[in-house]
């Protein structure tokens, strides 16, 4: 990739990718976090959608609106003003989390492959403050980053046919809630009793890109208290 | 409350309105109709908002009765429309009346029909649109993303209305067995590829696979070998062709996932899904690229022509 950055590429006939740098980081999140806002602002009748992703922004524009020169252009003037803001974009937030070979069927093989005993593994996934780098795969799902690396573990092999609401997974250096029950292939170490998505209210997730989250460990008491359901389908491969 | 009738959901039948915009940030990716042509043309028959809900009616064996006077539609794949036994053509408006029972056959060429009513589907919404994705569990009839099932009622307004319409033949699209030609932007990732992959890319045929469905076409043909390197996942538009790691490309469509991490070498041009939306498993198609300032043209003059 060509280290002039941002760079615009064509994406399809309505739309473009905005690439802002070669790595994630919490910077370039608040950055991407900020241009989408600020575009929604200066373009608002002509995007259709705006996607953020770890180091991208994809715009969807309304080609019957505006054409791709025109939109470069517009593009590449909110992006040399908003890289010179300071950037306070994005909230924290603490998630409760039940963490337990109950809830967290893949606790021992993380534990297993990292060399760590369950309780570090537990108490090394708290310490991070994460970034929300993404949002996708469903509804409300948040890609969290990054985690301290002694906890990575690749995906599994072949993903789990049911993953219940509220599951605490990592893959790699990312960790995630499952918004609601669905296939997955992460290793399971919690549940967390707060929903994620919650489509009939606003806003419906919790989170958006650019948000930090923090884990607290609970107890299963806890854990039920807020609405958690344990014995549930976890662990179902 | 009044409407229409499901005596038989036939194969897979969904509610579909324009989609779901301006939630990709959180995931949610848009539905809408996967021919949108014949879509378009089933809502102006009935005088609709371009964006109102029809009825996506995949293959066919789908059995209605109405409990009103109404306007209907039907477009798309060439299926025998049956109004209380009498065969009826497709592509124009019927009246119907209260107890009258719409049968829609199954396709001899393509396989997705349109049906619009007088007014709309009046479907609750979710997100700002009706549309059904079962993935998300989002849409349709009880906003969980179900397919139709028998014994609901889609809610629909009577019409005094009685003006028939008829689109002339040429709009109609023609179904063939011949190759699909599928006009691709080229983008993304696309100077990643070497000039004799992307040759390859578009000088061979590909089978649309068993595994296709509105969220993304596999297909299957002569490999293209490249070199994944660890990409970092960002935002997928309408239409994006992503190369698999076993060098197959996968054509992702209304459906699909929002983000991912494969690398693509561009998107089908959007009147060309419209296209894919008729072509079953096991039909043979071929890319070309079209320029983009031509795409545009072209998005821009049919937005001009259809009023």
């Amino acid at each position: 990739m060509s280290s002039e950055l941002p760079k615009i590429t064509v994406a399809g006939e309505n739309s473009v990718i905005v690439y802002f740098s070669e790595r994630p980081c919490t910077r370039t999140s608040s950055l991407i976090a900020s241009t989408a806002e600020q575009l929604d602002i200066a373009l608002a009748s002509k995007i259709i959608d705006l996607v953020p992703s770890y180091t991208s922004l994809l715009v969807v524009y309304d080609v019957t609106k505006i054409d791709y020169l025109t939109i470069e252009k517009a593009i590449y003037a909110v992006v040399s003003t908003s890289s010179d803001k300071p950037l306070t974009i994005g909230k924290s937030i603490e998630l409760p989390v039940y963490y337990s070979l109950e809830t967290g069927p893949d606790l021992q093989r993380l534990a297993d492959h990292t060399k760590l005993s369950i309780d570090d593994v537990i108490s090394i996934h708290q310490q991070t403050e994460y970034t929300v780098y993404a949002m996708g795969f469903a509804p409300g799902f948040a890609y969290l980053g990054e985690t301290d690396e002694k906890i990575a573990m690749p995906r599994l092999a072949t993903p789990r046919a049911e993953v219940p609401k509220g599951a605490i997974g990592i893959a790699d250096r990312q960790t995630a809630i499952y918004p609601a029950e669905s296939p997955g292939g992460w290793n399971l170490i919690g549940q967390c009793p707060t929903a994620m998505f919650k489509p009939n209210q606003k806003p419906s997730t919790l989170v958006e890109v650019g948000d930090k989250v923090r884990f607290k460990a609970i107890s299963r008491d806890e854990f039920i208290q807020l609405g958690g359901i344990a014995n549930s389908a976890v662990g179902k491969a | 409350m009044t409407g229409l009738k499901v005596i038989n959901p036939g194969m897979y039948t969904l509610i579909q309105d324009s989609g779901r915009q301006g939630f990709h940030n959180i995931g949610i990716t848009t539905g809408g109709p996967f021919d949108s042509y014949s879509f378009g043309w089933a809502n102006k028959l009935c005088n609709n908002l371009e964006s109102a809900a029809c009825l996506e009616i995949l293959v066919g064996g789908l059995v209605l009765k109405s409990t009103i006077a109404t306007q209907i539609a039907i477009t798309g794949a060439d299926v025998t429309i049956k109004i209380n036994n009498q065969s009826v053509d497709g592509w124009c408006t019927h009246n119907i009346s209260a107890g009258d029972q719409i049968s829609i056959g199954y396709a001899t060429a393509g396989c997705r029909s349109y049906l619009a009513v007088a007014g709309g589907i009046q479907c609750p919404l979710i997100f700002g649109s009706a549309s059904t994705v079962k993935r998300e569990k989002l849409g349709g009839l009880h906003k969980n993303g179900q397919a139709l099932a028998q014994g609901d009622l889609l809610p629909c307004n009577a019409s005094q209305e009685n003006t028939t319409r008829t689109v002339a033949e040429r709009y109609r699209p023609q179904f063939d067995n011949d190759i699909a030609e599928i006009r691709v932007i080229l983008g993304y990732q696309h100077n990643q590829f070497e000039p004799d992959q992307l040759n390859h890319f578009f000088d061979n045929d590909y089978t649309i696979s068993q595994q296709s469905d509105r969220m993304g076409y596999r297909l299957e043909g002569s490999a293209i070998e490249f070199s994944h390197n660890n990409m970092i996942s960002e935002g997928i538009c309408l239409g994006a062709i992503q190369i698999t790691t076993d060098g197959q490309p996968i054509i992702l469509l209304c459906d699909r996932q929002t983000i991912g991490g494969y690398p693509k070498l561009g998107s089908v041009f959007s009147p060309d899904i419209a296209k894919l939306a008729q072509l079953m498993p096991g039909r043979k198609i071929r890319f070309k690229t079209i320029d983009l300032k031509q795409a545009q043209n072209l998005l821009q003059q049919s937005a001009q022509s259809i009023i």
